[in-house]
C-alpha cells in the first residue's frame, strides 16, 4: 500500500473540515475523490502533503508515518502536489517553472525527466522561454503538472486539473494523467469536482461528504450508482 | 465678456470658462494663505510682505495648464497644445539656468518671467508634461496600426532596449572604472561618486531580500549600522584593522539578520515590513542609550582609515613600520591618492555583490528566492523549505549591509546613531524600487539618480527637493514598475530558436545552459 489515510481529523480554528477520513491508494493506481463544494476535498490533499496539519488520525506513505512532516520533507520522500489553481510561477519561464520541480530530484536525471515532460506536452517545449503568466490555462495546467512531475514523484497528488478548463482542454489534461499512469505506473491521487471524467479514468473513487467518506468503490460502480449519479453527475455530463 | 468668449469657443464654451474659472479660484484657495505673504524682518519687527506676483503667475499658469488639458480632451487641437507647453518648457528651463543664460549671451540679468526657481521649474515640467502628452497623442492618431502590431513594435523595442542595457551597463563599469582619472574629476566629483556607489551596493544587497525574495525590509539601515559600528567598536577597543573587521562586520550583520529573521518570517506582507522597520529603530535606539560602548548620540569619531592592502599607510607619513602610500609607489604625495583608494574600494565590494548576485540568481537557492517571491504556497509544494530559503536571503542581504557599513565608518571616520535613522532605509529602498525590483542596472541608475541628483540640482539651493521630489514622481507616473522591470530568465534551452518553432530534440537532451 502506497498511501494511507486512517482517521484524519483536520480542523481550521474550530471548524472540522475532515472528520475522521479513511482512504488508501495502492501502488499503480489511479484514484478520484469526488465531492462537492467545501467537503474536504482539497483539504484532504493538503493534510496528506503537510500545508494543513491533522490533529487526529495518521498518514503513512511507503510504509513510514508523514502525519506531522513538514512539507518539504514529504515532498523530498517522493508524494508530488500539484495545488489547486496550479499555482504556477507566473514571471518565470516555463522552462524556469519545470526547473523548480526539479529541486528535490537528482540533478543528474534533470535532462532525462525534462525530454519526458517535453514528450508528455509538447506544447510546453515549444513555449520554454515564454514566461508562465502568459500560457492559456490549460497549458498552466499542463505546466503545474510537469512541474510536479519534475520531482520525480512515486505518488502524485492532483487537485482540481480540471478547474476552469474548456471541455476539450479537460479531456487532453485527463488524457495525459490517464498516459503517466499507464506508461510510467504513476500511482495518482486525483481530487475532482468534474465527477464524470474522473471517475472513468480512475481505478477506484471515493465520495466525500461534509468531511467524512460515504462510498467507495471501483470508478465503474460509482458511476453506476444511484446516488453518484443524483449528486454529481446529472446536470449535463452526458 | 464671459459669453462672448464662450461663445467664441464653440459649443461646450461655456462649461469651458466655468471649469477654467473654478481652477483658478481653487488655486487662488490654496496659493493665498500658502505663498502670497512672506515675512520680512523689518525694523518695528517682522513685517508680512505680499508676493502677488508670484501669486497671479502661479494662478495663470494653472489656468493655462487647465486649458491644455481641455483642450487636449478633443482631437485636432494637439499641436498647439504642443507649442504652447513646449514654449512654456523652455521659458522655464531659461529661467531656472538664468544666471548660465545670461553669461551665455553676454546679458547683464535675463530678463526672467518666473517670480522664482522653484515657479521656473515647475512651469518648465508642467510645460514639458503637457507637450509630451500632445505629441503622443498625435502619434498615436496618425499611426494607424492595430493593436497586435503595436505590441510587437513594443516586443522588438523591448529586446532593443534591453540590448541597450548591456551596452549601458558596459559602458557604466567602464566610466566607474576610469573616474578618477577624468579631467573634470576632482575631490567633489569623487566623493559623490564614492556615495553613489556606496549606496549602489546597499540597493543591490537590499535586492536580495526585496527583489528576489520579495520580503518588505523597511530597517535594512540596521545591518549597515552593525557593520559600521562593529568596525567602529573593534577599531576602538580591540585596535583591529580595517581587513580584518570587514569580514567579521559582515559576519555580525548577517547574524543580526538571522536573530531578526527567525522570529519575523513567520509574518507576511505588513507585518513583516512592520516589524522590520522596528528592528531598525531598535538598533539605533541601543546605540544611542548604550553610552558606555556606543559612546550614544555623541558617535565614535577617529575611526582609522584602512591601510593599503597591508602593504602601505594612506596617511602623510608611515607608521608601525609601513611606509606611506606615496613612498611606497614612489609617488608625490597628494591627499587625493587616498580619496582615490576608497573610491576603488568600495567599486570593488560593488563588483562583488554583483558578481555574487549574478550567479547565485542561478543557483537552486537564487531560484527558490524567486520562486517564493511569486507564490509561497507553490513553493511548498514542491519542496522548499521556505524558513531556510528566507533566513539565507535575509543573512546574505544583511552581510552585504554589514560591509558597506564598515565601509562607511572607515570612510566617514566618525559614525554616530544620527547616520542610521530610517529616512536611510527608505533611499535604499526608494532605490530598489524604482530601479525595477531584481534588475542590478535599473538599480544603479536609480542610485545615481537619487543620491545624484540632490548634488546636480545644488545651484537650485533650498529647492532642490523639490526638483528630487518631482523627479520620483515622473518615474511613479511612467514607470510604475521601475525604471527596468525586465527579468532575465535564469535558465534556457541549449538551442535558441524562437519560441512558437519546435526545438530539435537533441537541444532538449542536451539540457539547458546558463545563459
Amino acid at each position: 500500500m502506497m498511501l494511507q489515510v486512517e482517521g484524519v481529523h483536520t480542523f481550521y480554528g474550530a471548524i472540522e473540515a475532515l472528520k475522521g477520513v479513511d482512504l488508501h491508494v495502492d501502488e499503480g493506481e489511479i484514484v478520484a475523490l469526488i465531492g462537492a463544494n467545501g467537503a474536504g476535498k482539497s483539504t484532504l490533499l493538503m493534510t496528506i502533503c503537510g500545508v494543513a496539519k491533522a490533529r487526529r488520525g495518521r498518514i503513512t506513505f511507503a510504509g513510514s508515518e508523514i502525519t506531522a512532516e513538514r512539507t518539504d520533507d514529504i515532498v523530498r520522500r517522493g508524494v508530488a502536489c500539484s495545488p489547486e489553481g496550479r499555482r504556477i510561477f507566473p514571471r518565470m519561464t516555463v522552462l524556469e517553472n519545470l526547473r523548480m520541480g526539479a529541486l528535490t530530484a537528482d540533478p543528474e536525471r534533470y535532462d532525462e525527466n525534462l525530454a519526458a515532460v517535453f514528450e508528455l506536452f509538447p506544447r510546453l517545449k515549444e513555449r520554454a522561454q515564454q514566461r508562465g503568466g502568459t500560457l492559456s490555462g490549460g497549458e498552466q495546467q499542463m505546466l503545474a503538472i510537469g512541474r510536479a512531475l519534475m520531482s520525480e514523484p512515486t505518488l502524485l497528488l492532483l487537485d482540481e486539473p480540471s478547474l476552469g478548463l474548456a471541455p476539450l482542454v479537460v479531456k487532453q489534461i485527463f488524457e495525459a494523467i490517464r498516459r503517466i499512469n499507464a506508461q510510467r505506473r504513476m500511482t495518482v491521487l486525483l481530487v475532482e469536482q468534474n465527477a464524470h471524467h474522473a471517475l472513468r479514468l480512475a481505478h477506484r473513487g471515493y465520495v466525500l461528504v461534509t468531511g467524512q467518506i460515504t462510498m467507495t468503490g471501483t470508478g465503474q460502480e460509482l458511476l453506476e450508482n444511484p446516488e453518484v449519479k443524483a449528486a454529481y453527475l446529472e446536470g449535463g455530463h452526458a | 465678456m464671459s459669453r462672448s468668449i464662450a461663445s467664441a469657443m464653440g459649443p461646450g464654451g461655456e462649461s469651458l470658462v466655468k471649469e477654467l474659472g473654478f481652477t483658478a479660484l481653487i488655486g487662488l484657495a490654496l496659493t493665498v494663505p500658502l505663498i502670497s505673504y512672506e515675512t520680512i524682518d523689518d525694523v518695528g519687527g517682522l513685517q508680512l510682505q505680499g508676493r502677488w506676483a508670484a501669486t497671479a503667475f502661479i494662478v495663470a499658469a494653472l489656468v493655462m495648464g487647465r486649458l491644455g488639458i481641455i483642450l487636449l480632451r478633443t482631437p485636432g487641437r494637439e499641436t498647439w497644445v504642443a507649442a504652447g507647453g513646449a514654449l512654456a518648457a523652455v521659458v522655464g528651463l531659461l529661467d531656472l539656468f538664468r544666471d548660465t543664460v545670461a553669461g551665455v549671451l553676454g546679458l547683464e540679468r535675463w530678463p526672467a518671467i518666473s517670480p522664482s526657481y522653484t515657479l521656473a521649474f515647475l512651469l518648465g515640467v508642467g510645460g514639458a508634461v503637457l507637450a509630451i502628452r500632445a505629441a503622443v497623442q498625435i502619434s498615436r492618431r496618425n499611426s494607424a496600426i492595430s493593436k497586435a502590431e503595436r505590441d510587437a513594435r513594443m516586443e522588438s523595442l523591448g529586446e532593443q532596449v534591453r540590448k541597450l542595457v548591456r551596452v549601458f551597463a558596459a559602458v557604466a563599469v567602464l566610466f566607474a572604472l576610469t573616474l578618477p582619472f577624468m579631467p573634470f574629476s576632482n575631490r567633489y566629483v569623487m566623493d559623490v561618486g564614492t556615495l553613489i556607489v556606496t549606496y549602489v551596493m546597499l540597493g543591490w544587497g537590499l535586492n536580495i531580500i526585496v527583489g528576489y525574495a520579495g520580503l518588505l525590509d523597511l530597517g535594512y539601515v540596521a545591518f549597515y549600522a552593525v557593520g559600521a559600528y562593529s568596525y567602529a567598536l573593534g577599531a576602538q577597543y580591540l585596535g583591529v584593522s580595517f581587513w580584518l573587521a570587514l569580514p567579521f562586520a559582515g559576519l555580525l550583520a548577517a547574524s543580526f539578520g538571522l536573530i531578526l529573521g527567525f522570529p519575523v518570517l513567520r509574518l507576511r506582507g505588513d507585518y513583516f515590513a512592520i516589524v522590520t522597520l522596528g528592528f531598525g529603530e531598535i538598533i539605533r535606539i541601543i546605540l544611542i542609550n548604550w553610552y558606555d560602548v556606543t559612546n550614544g548620540p555623541d558617535g565614535i569619531s577617529g575611526i582609522p582609515r584602512p591601510d593599503f592592502f597591508g602593504l602601505a599607510t594612506m596617511t602623510r607619513r608611515g607608521s608601525d613600520g609601513l611606509p606611506a602610500f606615496h613612498e611606497y609607489f614612489g609617488l608625490e604625495y597628494s591627499s587625493e591618492h587616498r580619496v582615490i583608494f576608497l573610491y576603488y574600494l568600495i567599486v570593488a565590494m560593488a563588483a562583488l555583490v554583483a558578481v555574487f548576485t549574478v550567479r547565485i540568481r542561478r543557483l537552486p537557492i537564487g531560484r527558490a528566492w524567486e520562486a517564493l517571491r511569486e507564490d509561497d504556497i507553490a513553493c511548498a509544494s514542491l519542496g522548499i523549505n521556505r524558513t531556510t530559503v528566507k533566513l539565507a536571503a535575509f543573512g546574505i542581504s544583511a552581510a552585504w549591509g554589514g560591509f558597506a557599513g564598515a565601509f562607511f565608518a572607515t570612510r566617514q571616520g566618525f559614525i554616530s546613531p544620527e547616520s542610521f535613522t530610517f529616512i536611510e532605509s527608505a533611499i535604499i529602498l526608494a532605490i530598489v524600487v524604482m530601479g525595477g525590483m531584481g534588475s542590478l542596472v535599473g538599480i544603479a541608475i536609480a542610485a545615481a539618480l537619487l543620491i545624484g541628483l540632490p548634488e546636480v540640482f545644488r545651484d537650485l539651493a533650498e529647492y532642490r527637493m523639490v526638483a528630487f521630489g518631482a523627479g520620483l514622481v515622473m518615474i511613479m507616473i511612467w514607470r510604475p514598475r521601475g525604471l527596468l522591470s525586465h527579468r532575465e530568465p535564469s535558465v534556457l534551452l541549449a538551442d535558441r530558436s524562437p519560441p512558437g518553432r519546435p526545438v530539435p530534440a537533441k537541444a532538449v537532451a542536451a539540457g539547458e545552459v546558463a545563459q
